[in-house]
């Protein structure tokens, strides 16, 4: 266990150095903040849980990517429980654990977090506090110093402790993925449906259950509504399932659940690409004038715009999170399917990727400067790897190296971190990583899941 | 052997009474020259007692068969003919099924059956096939006077048989389209009509005529599918480019267009799933299905 933390501690480190080529910012500029973390005791019955709280609270803040984690083993022998703990050394000689104990060497904090919990009206109560041990005294050390409730059990236990690390993010101005939810596609009931998990892939839930296939899966950005693509279902005599039509565009709310009205058009293929900034309108690919070109429509289907007019096919159209009129989108035109931009009315076309081998699927981070997409730039067809490029300057980095078919990156809400699929364990399943390629944790294993999508935490 | 002796053979063998006679003098002729020590009117006599031989030899006709013995049994004057049995087994039977009449009669010179049977023996027996129930009445006549005694078969009428089977069934439209339509295949990242899927769409072509000629109500859905290759959105916009260029050169072929529908399945629905050109191939296909 603790080797494994040093290693990954370490590859935190490293990831500064090789973003550094393009600018990516899963660092803020300058020096990561580096923060120790001792394990919390439990008093009494409360130390039955200490085990899975001092996981989640070291692995939420490993993985924001935004700190760097000071490795376990290194830590002082002396670890305050609370600030009343620390007791300034006499003349040279220690008094108990102090600030500098933490900033000083071998350790070289910033910052320290620390606390304990204890079972009151049988619930679990966590004190924690975050200190800024660079500084001469506790009162001015003191950063967060805040009660948190959960529940006398596991569950709770990790709930405490995310919430604590949201606020220690938050410090830091790091948005935290608790509340965050990622939305894919599973065949794990033998038929592909929408499917949603927590960041870190608990709480696997279906959201559809169509029972042909449904796929394709985008998330409006206030967080409250799907769209995907479904081969609405046909049935003959009797409700016997017969067969599918032609694929369609099915939009539902997130928060009931149901579907709601939207007209496609009279055509072959109408597939969900993603929702504009406003969460009111839709970009769609769609055959409507033959073959699949890139349209816009309202939220409800209606208002269709064609957006490109090119003699090839086009698809996965994505709006720029923060200018919402710069759109991303894969062509054909140029032969082999390339990664192109354009304005929102279609004008200013140009290429991003630089025509060798597919290029697909490309996501805009959050601030809408990076994509990240799937290419197979140095392998054969159909072997894709994540790519992550600076849309200004077209600089790109590779994240993944050839361990199966790596496709479909979502950027996390904190634009630090990307879910994608891989199929480097022989099945297709949804792993994150932070946007350097470090940090790949595997969030499913039932089935094959493909197709994810980060949404933003809503409440 | 000369030729000549040959045809004299084949003459004689002929045995012909006008052409003999014909050719006796030309063979005389010829033997003359032949055997010159002979005189020609030995050899004429020779020949001619030859030709009457021959007329001889029609064997005559066999003579006349001798006219049935008849041997009437000895009977004795002015006893009374007497039928000693006349039976009929099975007497009930069912329609399509046959009883025997058997009967013995004594004394008669004149014996018959009704029904169409006719006269008979003294002594004999019969089989019947009557459709319904019915009487057969033996009469025998003699110069003592006359008998007659009757037997009835009845016959029931079997249950009917079932009906036979409907109109022979014909291979459904359905079943035609999956067993004979064929695949057209495409290049990788490709939705161009190769020449050999110029021959499987031209021979679909021709069997969707004779389906929709025979079946009015009838459509069908012209799938597109990809290999796995392509990513999986990329792959829906080219199934659906490779089902509509399929169901175009269909429609050049003169198939009503208002009867096909495209669907793409991307590579939702591979029918071969091995990472191989050949998997892949068979993948990359226009696919015709039944619609509904």
């Amino acid at each position: 266990m603790k080797r494994t933390i040093l290693f990954l501690s370490t590859a935190l480190g490293i990831s500064v150095l090789v973003l550094g080529q393009i600018n990516v910012t899963v660092n803020k500029p300058g020096e990561k903040p580096s923060i120790a973390v001792p394990d919390f005791r439990g008093s009494g019955d409360a130390q039955r849980l200490m085990d899975p709280f001092n996981a989640t609270l070291f692995r939420e803040l490993q993985t924001s990517g935004q700190l760097k984690l000071i490795p376990k083993t290194v830590y002082p022998l002396q670890v305050p429980q609370q600030p009343t703990d620390l007791r300034p050394p006499v003349n040279g000689r220690s008094q108990g654990p102090w600030l500098t104990d933490w900033s000083g060497p071998p350790v070289n904090a910033n910052y320290l977090a620390f606390g304990y919990t204890a079972v009151q009206n049988n619930q679990l109560v966590l004190y924690g506090w975050l200190d800024d041990v660079t500084q001469s005294n506790p009162s001015s050390a003191q950063l967060i110093g805040k009660v948190y409730i959960g529940t006398l059990d596991e569950v709770g236990a990790a709930k405490v402790a995310r919430e604590f690390a949201a606020d220690i993010l938050k410090i830091f101005g790091a948005t935290s993925l608790v509340g965050t939810k990622i939305y894919f596609v599973s065949s794990r009931t033998g038929h592909k449906e929408i499917w949603s998990m927590d960041y870190d892939g608990s709480n696997q839930k279906a959201f559809t259950a169509y029972g042909t296939i449904t796929t394709f899966p985008v998330v409006s950005p206030d967080g409250t509504k799907l769209a995907f693509t479904t081969y609405p279902v046909r049935k003959g005599a009797g409700g016997k399932v017969i067969g599918e039509g032609q694929p369609e565009i099915y939009v539902h709310s997130i928060e009931t659940g149901r579907k709601l009205v939207y007209y496609n058009q009279k055509a072959s293929m109408n597939a969900a690409s993603d929702f504009m900034t406003d969460s009111r309108h839709l970009l769609i690919y769609c055959t409507a004038s033959g073959f699949s070109q890139i349209y816009e429509t309202d939220i409800d289907g209606s208002g269709l715009r064609r957006v490109t007019h090119s003699g090839s096919l086009e698809v996965e159209a994505k709006a720029n999170p923060k200018t919402g009129n710069e759109v991303v989108f894969v062509s054909g035109r140029g032969g082999t399917p390339q990664i192109y931009r354009m304005n929102i009315d279609g004008t200013d076309v140009a290429r991003l990727s630089t025509g060798e081998g597919d290029a697909v699927n490309p996501s805009w981070s959050p601030d809408g400067q990076h994509i990240a997409f799937s290419w197979t730039r140095g392998f054969e067809p159909g072997n894709f790897n994540i790519f992550v490029m600076d849309v200004a300057t077209r600089d790109f980095v590779q994240l993944t190296h050839g361990a199966g078919r790596n496709e479909n990156p979502s950027w996390a809400p904190d634009g630090v971190h990307l879910v994608f699929s891989s199929t480097r364990e022989r099945t297709t399943q949804i792993y994150t990583m932070l946007a350097d390629g470090t940090g790949v944790q595997q969030l499913t294993t039932q089935g094959n899941n493909e197709k994810p999508v980060w949404s933003k935490a809503t409440q | 052997m000369s030729d000549s002796d040959r045809l004299l053979a084949y003459k004689r063998t002929g045995c012909g009474p006008a052409r003999l006679n014909r050719n006796h003098s030309r063979a005389a002729v010829r033997s003359a020259r032949l055997y010159g020590k002979m005189s020609a009117v030995l050899l004429a006599f020779m020949l001619l007692a030859f030709a009457s031989g021959c007329k001889k030899k029609v064997p005559p006709p066999p003579p006349p068969p001798p006219p049935p013995q008849q041997t009437p049994e000895p009977v004795a004057r002015l006893e009374r003919p007497t039928i000693n049995s006349f039976t009929a087994e099975p007497s009930a039977i069912e329609r399509g099924q046959s009883s025997t009449l058997s009967w013995s009669i004594s004394n008669a010179t004149d014996m018959s059956i009704s029904q169409g049977i006719g006269a008979v023996q003294s002594q004999g027996q019969r089989q019947v096939f009557p459709t319904s129930t019915t009487s057969y009445t033996l009469t025998a006549r003699g110069p003592g006077g006359n008998d007659t005694r009757s037997v009835t078969v009845s016959v029931s009428t079997p249950p009917p048989p079932p009906p036979p089977p409907t109109s022979t069934p014909r291979l459904s439209s359905q079943d035609m389209l999956a067993q004979q339509a064929q695949d057209a295949f495409f290049d990788y990242d490709k939705s161009d009509i190769r020449p050999d899927a110029r021959d499987a769409l031209t021979h679909d072509a021709g069997l969707l005529k004779q389906i929709f000629s025979q079946d009015p109500n009838f459509s069908v859905v012209m799938e597109g599918h990809c290999d796995e290759r392509g990513s999986a959105e990329y792959n829906t916009a080219l199934g659906d480019r490779r089902a509509t260029a399929a169901k175009d050169f269909l429609v050049q072929l003169g198939v009503p267009g208002d009867r096909i529908k495209t669907i793409s399945y991307g590579k939702e629905r591979p029918q071969c799933t091995e990472a191989s050109e050949d998997c892949w191939q068979k993948n990359r296909r226009g696919h015709l299905s039944a619609g509904q």
